[in-house]
């Protein structure tokens, strides 16, 4: 497996929105290849005809009856809002200005 | 009722119940002890005094009503900070939630409120549950009963400490990888983690999906059954939620006999790596099972080795994306928003400011486990060894009733020690991951101190989904019968705070 470079954990940082400091890649790069050269070893033992298991549970999807129930009042929501405008989250720009 | 502080749940909550002493007494005898030792301990992050004492004063108004109250009414509780309560700040040990005061109750605060269960306040945990030793808050870590200079485990290091400190009878945890088992076993307290699917995750703040368990903390394992029995049960709420009736484990505890049932040794967990003393705690419980009446057979589960590599693939990539939710746009901390920074910049400049190290570790190791190129080799191979695991517990409990082992290879370790060495750390969990990975129940109950450093030793019981019964019928019976031979529970050999 390659190793992972100062500039791969730069990738994985914008992939995970982390907006790294320098210091912090390198600490990262040789962290995050220890680990990942000890868990590698999965695949020693991850035959073909192995089945995946994604979860513990048989899952299927619940369904409920599709009744109006009480929820949350806007205030309620909004209260924990880092800012909020006209019963609305009050987001930075999405767009470009253009 | 001398020592309020002392008394188990049961105790309590019997004396309660007749009169002997009122709800507000036992909750103001708590609160004092808080405010009494916490400054040393550090389990809490926010004691709820005022949400405490209308709680027991409620109890204490039902009572005198002539209700019949429930079998832990006006027991105090200490509650990981992990799980939503409505107007109380739940933090998850992360400066990304710092002040934020949900709107709701989790299914199982509203479940304790309707028991009747006290809530003291919020436990120290590492940030969102990821550690094994609580120093991964960000609110600074908390010392271990025993030795205050050592960790009380992690990530329920706080709901642990506060049980071997006597600031509460009872605590929840939560388990992904063993945070309820290993800070029960270095603390010397009883720490279960249910089959997963028993108690909802309906408000615990996600941190791998498919692991994470809540579950019952005490001193004794007959509370931490009264405890199982007030939070388990179906949840329409939480769609992974067992429709299944709660398995009988207060009868089962209270029950406490070994006689003619099969007990596994798991051969995989011992050897290289791990402490002699905890070793010899072991072999002792094994003999003493045996003793009462056990058939101990040796059990080979050759998967068990790739368990802990598996669950650091598996629960990271969980972790990447369910952390995502932490987006600085609907709750929680907002950085660097001045107007001409995009969201996205808003975004990642938060997350920078707002997780820890490990945090952002696993965040990036699971977004490189997931990325396309390494997917098969790194998250669909851990995939498999997590059915390769199922079936070797499978084959095991087609032969055994319950399986057995040491809950961690070593004692407490000194805070500081593995603090920046992430690999080290992690074996921390070695022997409490596989349960997680196959969804079944598991307990840690104290087997004694290992002789070279005075520290508890947790021994782990492991039972078949749905069988979470046997746990507390094993527990139950090896508590009973080491508290026979010392003349007392081993948390009375602490030192005084």
């Amino acid at each position: 497996m390659p190793g992972i470079t100062r500039e791969e954990v730069a990738h994985l940082a914008r992939l995970s929105r982390l907006e790294l400091k320098s210091e912090e890649l390198d600490h990262f790069a040789e962290q995050l290849n220890d680990i990942v050269d000890a868990v590698a070893r999965v695949s020693e033992i991850a035959a073909e005809d192995v089945p995946p298991t994604s979860h513990p549970l048989p899952l299927t999807n619940v369904m409920r009856a599709d009744e109006v129930r009480p929820s949350l009042s806007p205030d309620e929501v909004l209260a924990a809002a880092p800012a909020a405008e006209e019963q609305r989250f009050r987001v930075p720009q999405i767009l470009g200005e253009d | 009722m001398a020592d309020l502080i002392r008394c188990t749940a049961a105790e309590t909550a019997a004396a309660i119940a007749s009169g002997e002493v009122s709800a507000v007494e036992v909750a103001q005898a708590h609160l004092d002890r808080i405010n009494a030792v916490d400054e040393k301990v550090h389990a809490f992050l926010h004691v709820d005094t005022d949400g405490a004492l209308a709680a027991a004063r409620s109890v204490d108004a039902r009572r005198a009503a002539g209700e019949e109250l429930g079998p832990l009414a006006g027991v105090p509780l200490a509650l990981k900070d992990v799980f939503t309560t409505k107007g109380v700040p739940t933090t998850a040990g992360s400066k990304m939630l710092e002040g934020w005061r949900p709107p709701y109750d989790a299914t199982l605060t509203r479940r304790l409120k309707e028991a009747g269960v006290v809530i003291l306040g919020k436990t120290n945990m590492d940030e969102f549950a990821m550690g094994s030793s609580t120093e991964n808050s960000a609110y600074g870590p908390t010392g271990n009963p025993w030795d205050l200079s050592r960790i009380p485990g992690g990530s329920g290091g706080g709901s642990a400490a506060a049980l071997a400190a006597y600031e509460a009878p009872l605590a929840i945890g939560t388990d992904t990888g063993g945070s309820i088992r290993q800070p029960g076993a270095v603390t010397g307290t009883v720490g279960v983690k249910p089959t997963y699917g028993s108690v909802s995750r309906y408000g615990l703040i996600a941190f791998s999906s498919s692991l994470d368990q809540g579950g019952p903390c005490a001193r004794t394992v007959l509370d931490a059954a009264l405890l199982h029995e007030a939070i388990a049960g179906h949840d329409p709420m939480d769609s992974t939620s067992i429709d299944a009736p709660v398995p009988a484990v207060v009868a089962a505890a209270r029950q406490a006999d070994v006689k003619g049932m099969r007990v596994g040794v798991v051969k995989e967990f011992g050897g290289e790596g791990y402490q002699a003393g905890v070793m010899q705690r072991f072999h002792e419980s094994v003999e003493l099972l045996r003793s009462l009446g056990a058939e101990i057979v040796e059990i080979s589960c050759p998967s068990f080795t790739y368990a802990l590599p598996a669950y650091y693939l598996i629960a990271p990539s969980e972790c990447s994306s369910n952390l995502a939710r932490f987006d600085a746009m609907r709750y929680g901390l907002r950085v660097g928003d001045n107007g001409a920074r995009s969201a996205e910049e808003v975004t990642a400049l938060t997350r920078e400011a707002g997780f820890g190290p490990e945090v952002k570790r696993r965040i990036m190791l699971g977004t490189y486990a997931l990325s396309s190129g390494y997917y098969d080799a790194y998250y669909g191979s851990a995939q498999k060894v997590r059915t390769l695991i199922t079936r070797d517990f499978d084959r095991a409990f087609g032969d055994v009733d319950v399986l057995i082992s040491p809950t961690t290879p070593t004692t407490a370790f000194p805070i500081g020690e593995r603090a920046d060495d992430p690999m080290a750390m992690y074996l921390a969990d070695l022997c409490t991951i596989p349960s997680n990975l196959a969804g079944n129940a598991a307990m840690s109950v104290p087997c004694g101190l290992a002789p070279e450093d005075n520290l508890p030793v947790g021994l782990q019981i492991i039972a078949p989904a749905l069988a979470d019964d046997r746990l507390y019928r094993v527990g139950a019976a090896v508590e009973a019968a080491l508290n026979d031979k010392w003349g007392h529970p081993l948390l009375e050999e602490a030192p005084a705070l």
